[in-house]
């Protein structure tokens, strides 16, 4: 039985949580000694290319139009390829619209399922899924005792790995029922990389006194190539939008680099934060609790640290 | 008299009756925000020993204030469900006295999202509920599942992530977070939704409200699944940090040399 993995493909393209999860489909497919196939739903530019991460085969649904996200319709043409093709484990990415399949396949494919793992399965003995629980404060490994499998893997968990070799893609037209909603208007910010899948993270609290002093937050993310994100109170206050607010009642993240700067490191901005791979913390109090989840700390007034490690960053740049 | 006019009175009626939207809000219980995350019976379970628990604060703050919100302003009824032991009458009764109408509980000690699910969908499915709200997780477990499967059982369409809700002449409005921002959607009810932070502002419960609450009916029902998907093997508690390595703030050269070589992040 094969693994299939959905791809995403947001405005015909495959973003690095795709790529993500076509290696991790290909990798679990090897383990299971079975082949990967990957399929992507309306546009997408050059599907083969999720070859170079080892998936064998892709099937390309309605290649010409675009289909609104509709997790009915778009369980239905995953469930669908899967019973088609023999597949029994489906793998998605854990985003926004992963979110609201997940779950809706684990029961139409009557699948035992794992939403945000974030490492393979382990199958010495069973099947065995880790992921982050409790806010980041613990790791469970769940049991899938289901024939049927569904898994949604969390962003930057797995270091795809990538050789040429692109896949064979085979395009099939499906009819979808009539969708029963209809997107009116997306707004996403332009350009710049969506929090979720961002390796580097600036971010800052309400230490920044006020929304006129962000200049100093954006020219180092500028330096860095980052993505900004904010506390709680700052987005509460509407000194920054309410998408860059990180935490346990915002966006969950786990970049490779998190700068985090007038911010205290309450527990429920930890939780949102705390899976991050490396954390740098700027506070002028020593005592503030973020020091303990730091790796790197500078203790100092951020209007005086931050442009002077923006200049380093650029520095280190041009050199 | 013509029997045609008397049945029309009828109808209007009965349509009189469906007017009146009918919310279903599910609620779950976690351990407060800041409590202590231990395990015990090697590590299988969680310890829940002189723990608090409170009401899931999406289920609390943005699920339940915008059902009870829209009952206010369009007329209807709130009912809220909970799979659970007796011990969860507790959130219940402060959902009760926040303004939920009547209350149900699925009495079974629910052991992961699929039972959580196939409960709640075994009772939503023949009551005609036009708006299924949830939570868009729980903190505990951080599933992200129930709302997806709920909608899959009862083969509605789901909305995750919700932090705006308007309804008008039945019609619904929906903004659902993505990735950098949002997405609005008109959506054909009846549908589900997760409720995310913006949905609607926290409110606290009043004595009049608590006192109220005694006197709801909370209806005790047997569980019609009994049986998990996915059990938890083994819970483990990452290492803390070693300690951070401070560094002189007038030397950021050394900050971005140690991001660079040691940490290799940039
Ligand atoms: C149920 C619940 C959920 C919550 N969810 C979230 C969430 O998702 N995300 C979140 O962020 N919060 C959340 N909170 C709020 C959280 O508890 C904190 O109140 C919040 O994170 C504090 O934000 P802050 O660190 O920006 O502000 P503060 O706590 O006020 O900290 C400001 C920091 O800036 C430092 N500072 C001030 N001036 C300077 C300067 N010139 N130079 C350097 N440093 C300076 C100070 O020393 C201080 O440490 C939640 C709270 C609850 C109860
Ligand atoms: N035991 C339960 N009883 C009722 N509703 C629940 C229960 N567990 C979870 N939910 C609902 O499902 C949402 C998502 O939970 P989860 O998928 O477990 O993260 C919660 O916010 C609740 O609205």
């Amino acid at each position: 039985m094969a693994v299939l993995v959905y791809v995403e493909s947001p405005n015909g393209i495959v973003k690095k949580t795709g790529k993500e999860v076509s290696y991790y489909g290909s990798q679990l497919a090897s383990a299971l000694g079975t082949e990967c196939i990957a399929l992507f739903i309306g546009l997408a530019e050059n599907p083969a290319s999720v070859g170079n991460f080892g998936v064998n085969k892709v099937i390309h649904v309605n290649s010409n139009n675009d289909i609104d996200f509709d997790s009915q319709n778009y369980t239905y043409i995953i469930s669908k390829v899967a019973t088609d093709y023999g597949a029994n484990t489906i793998i998605l990415s854990n985003t926004s619209s992963g979110k609201s399949l997940t779950g809706r396949l684990g029961i139409k494919m009557n699948a035992g399922n794992v939403s945000g793992a974030n490492s393979l399965p382990e199958l010495s003995g069973g099947f065995v899924v880790s992921k982050s629980v409790f806010s980041g404060k613990a790791i469970a490994r769940y049991s899938i005792t289901t024939e049927n499998k569904v898994i949604s893997v969390m962003g930057n968990s797995i270091q795809p790995v990538e050789n040429e070799n692109p896949a064979v893609v085979e395009n099939i037209e499906i009819k979808v029922p009539v969708s029963k909603l209809k997107i009116i208007e997306r707004k996403t910010s332009k350009g710049i990389v969506p929090l979720p899948e961002a390796e580097l993270v600036v971010s800052a609290g309400r230490g920044m006194k006020g929304p006129e002093n962000w200049g100093i937050i954006e020219d180092l993310a500028a330096a860095l190539g980052a993505t900004t994100a904010c506390s709680r109170p700052v987005a509460d206050s509407g000194w920054r939008p309410h998408h860059e607010h990180v935490g346990q009642t915002g966006v969950a993240i786990r970049p490779n680099l998190y700068i985090a700067i007038g911010i205290s490191g309450a527990i429920q901005h930890l939780a949102g934060v705390n899976n991050s791979k490396v954390i740098v913390v700027i506070n002028k109090d020593p005592e503030a609790p973020f020091f303990k989840a730091a790796d790197y700390g500078v203790v100092g007034d951020l209007f005086d640290v931050v442009p002077k490690l923006t200049e380093a960053i650029k520095k280190f740049k041009h050199s | 008299m013509d029997l045609i006019g008397e049945r029309n009175d009828l109808i209007d009626v009965i349509l009189k009756k469906n007017d009146q939207m009918n919310y279903l809000v599910c609620i779950s219980k976690t351990p407060d925000t800041t409590a202590k995350i231990s395990f015990k019976s090697d590590d299988t379970e969680y310890n829940a020993d002189g723990i608090s628990f409170i009401m899931n604060p999406y289920d609390e703050w943005y699920a339940l204030v915008r059902a009870i919100e829209l009952s206010e302003s369009t007329g209807g009824n709130v009912t809220v469900i909970n799979v659970g032991p007796a011990s969860n009458d507790i959130i219940i009764r402060k959902a009760l006295a926040i303004g939920a109408n009547n209350a149900v509980r699925i009495d079974v000690a629910s052991a992961d999202a699929y039972m959580t699910a196939a409960n709640i969908a075994g009772y939503a499915k023949d009551k005609s509920f036009d708006i299924i709200f949830l939570g868009k997780e729980t903190i505990d477990f951080n599933g992200s599942e129930v709302g997806a499967m709920v909608a899959e059982l009862l083969e509605l369409p789901f909305i995750s992530y919700a932090s705006k809700l308007e309804v008008s002449d039945d019609k619904f409005t929906v903004t659902r977070d993505i990735e950098g921002g949002v997405e609005i959607c008109n959506v054909e009810g009846p549908f589900v939704l997760s409720a995310a932070k913006g949905l609607a502002e926290q409110r606290i419960p009043n004595m009049k409200g608590i006192m109220m609450a005694k006197s709801k009916p909370l209806e005790v029902i047997n569980p019609i699944i009994n049986t998990p998907r996915v059990i938890a093997a083994k819970f483990i508690i990452p290492k803390a940090k070693t300690g951070v390595k401070l560094c002189d703030p007038e030397n950021m050269d050394e900050l971005v040399r140690l991001l660079h070589e040691e940490a290799k992040v940039i």
